[in-house]
């Protein structure tokens, strides 16, 4: 049997960064962690060819590469398709996510991929596919590899299959009905656990209810209000007064800044840099504006369609950041805002 | 409200006012053409993002740019 691998431009070789916008190019043979797959499929599938594309690619013109890729693979022959893994990098299980998708709809494979619980490709993803729950960091590549190749033998063979959890992937939310054996009714299953909660015992639910995390729309401020009202700027592109004084890392950020542009019209190239190392930095030190867009809004300030800009300006990295410390660092900044009467805030992602 | 290039991403955490962006490293003026281009594409675009602020919405809504 035969397999196609789906890699990014850095696992596959090309390069780093700065080749994050390669188009997609399909290499017959293994390329980079191909060998890793292959190892731990042995002889019952083959990796034939290697997928590269760049994750800006991707990410910037997702239907174009897809309809590239899927050009490329119309005439192999495949049995199955596997992408990553991708670990932490947002943008990389983002596309290892669309990939996947594409290519199941299209030519009815089982595909597999693997990303880190802190990937918003989980979340992205998870009920469309096999994401397999890997590692933070290219550390664990060995073992998320192998998961994933173990579990094509498993699908491929058609042995049967353990709950998500057992398996090791990401639950996707289907049910299967199972018997136990020997067999315990709904009605002694539930007072079972009722008799469990009533005690102080601990219990597993049988269908966890989802949290749902959703913030409600804030109501729309009127033209007047804002017109009167300072807006705030805060990005997660990791612009900061250049020497990063506070000492914001690059990367898994959990400290954030504030830096003060009272007065200025615009961030000066040679005073402000980004620190983000998820991208090519050359346009964002030449011109921080490109991702804190102050010029702009000191020109809807001149015209009255705001009152001001906040002297403050928010920043942070976002690249491998975790959700839970995103989610500390939005709560302590707007705590700030909300201290200064701060009503309306602009969040500029890169 | 939100200004990124990965919309789905956005979509998926629940992000209620969005308007995209051109790209990653230069969310808001490619570097490859003239300085007032990219403000003139700043600048409406950041108007997008201000108008968005007086958006009366129901449910979570991508803002449409016109550069």
């Amino acid at each position: 049997m035969k397999g196609i691998l789906y890699l990014n431009q850095f696992f596959g070789q090309i390069g780093g960064e700065e080749l994050a916008d390669y188009k997609p190019e399909i290499k017959a043979g293994q390329v980079g962690p191909a060998m890793a797959f292959q190892q731990a499929l042995g002889e019952d599938v083959e990796i034939t060819h290697t997928i590269i594309c760049g994750d800006n690619f991707m990410g910037s013109n997702t239907q174009e590469a897809i309809d590239l890729i899927m050009d490329m693979l119309k005439d192999k022959e495949f049995d199955v398709f596997f992408a990553g893994p991708a670990f932490r990098a947002g943008r990389y299980g983002a596309a290892c996510g669309h990939i996947c998708k594409a290519v199941q709809k299209e030519f009815q494979v089982p595909v597999i991929t693997s990303m880190n619980d802190e990937n918003p490709g989980v979340e992205m993803f998870r009920k469309d596919m096999y994401i397999f729950k890997g590692g933070a960091s290219a550390a664990t590549m060995k073992k998320d590899v192998t998961a994933m190749a173990k579990f094509a033998l498993k699908l491929l063979k058609g042995e049967t299959l353990l709950p998500a959890a057992e398996e090791g992937y990401f639950g996707r939310g289907v049910r299967d009905q199972i018997w136990l054996d020997p067999p315990v009714t709904a009605a002694d299953r539930v007072i079972d656990m009722l008799l469990k909660k009533v005690h102080g015992e601990p219990f597993e639910t049988e269908l966890p209810i989802p949290k749902s995390d959703r913030v409600t729309i804030a109501p729309a401020l009127t033209p007047e209000e804002l017109s009167q009202l300072e807006v705030a700027l805060i990005t997660s592109g990791g612009i900061v007064p250049v020497g990063n004084p506070d000492r914001i890392q690059s990367a898994s950020a959990t400290k954030w800044g504030k830096y003060d542009i009272s007065g200025k019209e615009d961030l000066v190239k040679g005073e402000y840099m980004t620190i983000h190392a998820g991208f090519d930095p050359a346009a964002a030190n030449n011109d921080a504006d490109v991702i804190v867009p102050l010029d702009a809004m000191r020109k809807y300030q001149k015209e009255g369609k705001i009152g001001g800009v906040y002297k403050y300006f928010f920043s942070t990295v976002g690249t491998g950041t975790t959700q839970a410390e995103a989610a500390r660092m939005g709560k302590e900044i707007a705590a700030q805002l909300k201290l200064d009467g701060i009503r309306a805030a602009i969040l500029t992602s890169t | 409200m939100q200004m990124a290039n990965l919309i789905p991403v956005a979509r998926t955490v629940g992000v209620n006012r969005l308007v995209p962006t051109i790209s990653i490293p230069y969310p808001l003026g490619d570097p490859a053409t003239p300085k007032e281009e990219q403000f003139k594409l700043r600048y409406h675009r950041v108007g997008v993002a201000l108008d968005a602020l007086t958006a009366d919405i129901k449910e979570p809504q991508l803002f449409k740019v016109k550069i």
